[in-house]
């Protein structure tokens, strides 16, 4: 460590340079670079955190870049997790940093959390929460929540030192559809940038043991009205109970979103990143119209679908995406090597924006 | 009595807040109550599948008891990032 890196922060009194060894000996996990991840992984990596492992498999959309501000108009198409490397390498040569190209699942959650001290959940949608609680659980290891719903935010940390969980909180997990996400809603620049630093700010807290870490508390943050509230809540203590993984978190698990817009597969088509797009509609529409280099296998047909299919991933749609999300669930239930994601809007959709 | 709301819930009824008359609160005497009551006005609430109720910025159960002049907020999960 290079002499006066970090003495602004050395030099506060409660923190000192035990609290900044402590930053160095520390592993911390960041599970999404999304709107939330990206503050943390800057913050965390700027500040001295030995060790940074990140898990993202997304690439840089165009849409991204109004919250997402690590990210450059250069980066657009390119995988999220090779820019945030190249981008913190460059910022702090002393941070190991761990890449992970891969969203998590229940088949690599509880090795990959498993190496580390400190878990984020800097993700976006409620089957991954529920998998890093439960793996986290099992793990006994604390992780820093945040999450967003239009001008609002909530951050947490649960399972610290056999504290409350997010299952003490929220014991059943919403269905899909039921509670809006942010593509649906919409999400205003800065306020991931807001709840992402207070989870960085409570996982510095965690590991060097400055202040008191939001355990047991709800802090619920109202960006329009500039209001802040806390809740407590106690421990349910049969949520500490869980010793294996559900056997599944429900249809949506593919760790950004429950889907990709027509938008988003537009722009990886456009960035010559040659997606592979599987059509799930009968011949006879397929025929009518389809979207160029797209294979074709009706839902009906998905059972002869070949197991040697390459492992990678593959955008499924159909006329409006009903179809094509049933697709997605077999394929995920039946085809664990490939990573299927289902286009919402369908070819409706495409046609609407490519006639 | 004084309903704070958060999340999803302030989509589905379509207000910050709600203000209960001092005539209504008096039957609303448990967490559950009050819960059965907005479920009834707001069918869409009874819907969520978790939705924590804080009375006082503490998370409560369906038995607590609550008169008119406790604070309660509804907090559903959220999941964007």
């Amino acid at each position: 460590m290079k002499q006066g890196r970090y003495i602004r922060q050395t030099s506060l009194k409660e923190f000192g340079p035990q609290a900044q060894q402590k930053l160095q000996a520390a592993r911390v996990l960041i599970v999404g670079l999304g709107g939330l991840g990206i503050p943390v992984a800057q913050y965390l990596n700027a500040m001295g955190v030995g060790t940074l492992g990140l898990v993202e498999q997304d690439t840089v959309a165009l849409h991204n870049l109004q919250r997402q501000v690590l990210f450059t108009e250069k980066d657009v198409g390119r995988p999220k997790l090779e820019v945030a490397l190249d981008f913190l390498r460059e910022q702090n040569s002393g941070t190991e940093l761990l890449g992970y190209d891969t969203f998590l699942n229940r088949q690599n959650a509880l090795s990959i959390l498993g190496g580390f001290d400190v878990i984020v959940d800097a993700t976006d949608n409620f089957p991954t929460r529920y998998l890093i609680n439960d793996a986290c659980v099992i793990l006994d290891t604390p992780f820093v929540y945040g999450a967003l719903h239009n001008f609002e935010g909530q951050v947490s940390v649960f399972n610290y030192k056999g504290g409350p969980t997010y299952r003490c909180l929220f014991p059943a997990m919403p269905g899909p559809g039921e509670i809006p996400d942010c593509d649906t809603n919409g999400v205003l620049g800065v306020l991931p940038g807001i709840i992402g630093n207070l989870q960085a700010l409570e996982t510095v807290k965690i590991i060097t043991g400055i202040g008191t870490p939001l355990a047991g508390q709800l802090l619920l943050y109202d960006a329009l009205g500039q209001a802040v509230q806390k809740m407590r809540f106690p421990l349910v203590p049969e949520n500490l109970g869980i010793s294996q993984l559900q056997p599944d978190y429900g249809d949506t698990l593919c760790g950004t979103t429950a889907g990709v817009s027509i938008e988003a597969l537009l722009e990886l088509i456009g960035s010559q990143r040659n997606p592979w797009i599987l059509d799930v509609r009968e011949p006879e529409e397929f025929n009518e119209y389809h979207i160029p280099d797209s294979v074709n296998i009706p839902l009906k047909d998905l059972e002869s679908l070949p197991q040697e299919l390459q492992a990678g991933t593959y955008y499924v749609i159909c006329a409006t995406g009903k179809r094509s999300r049933a697709a997605v669930q077999w394929i995920r239930e039946h085809m664990r090597h490939i990573v299927a994601l289902n286009v919402e809007g369908g070819i409706e959709k495409y046609r609407a924006l490519c006639p | 009595m004084t309903i704070l709301l958060f999340g999803v819930t302030k989509d589905i009824v379509g207000s910050n807040s709600l203000s209960m008359p001092l005539s209504n609160t008096g039957q609303l005497n448990t967490v559950g109550a009050l819960k059965a009551y907005l479920g009834k006005t707001y069918p869409r609430l009874k819907e969520l599948s978790s939705l924590a109720v804080a009375v006082n910025n503490s998370y409560a159960d369906d038995a607590l008891p609550i008169n008119h002049y406790d604070e309660i907020a509804l907090i559903p999960p959220v999941s964007g990032g």
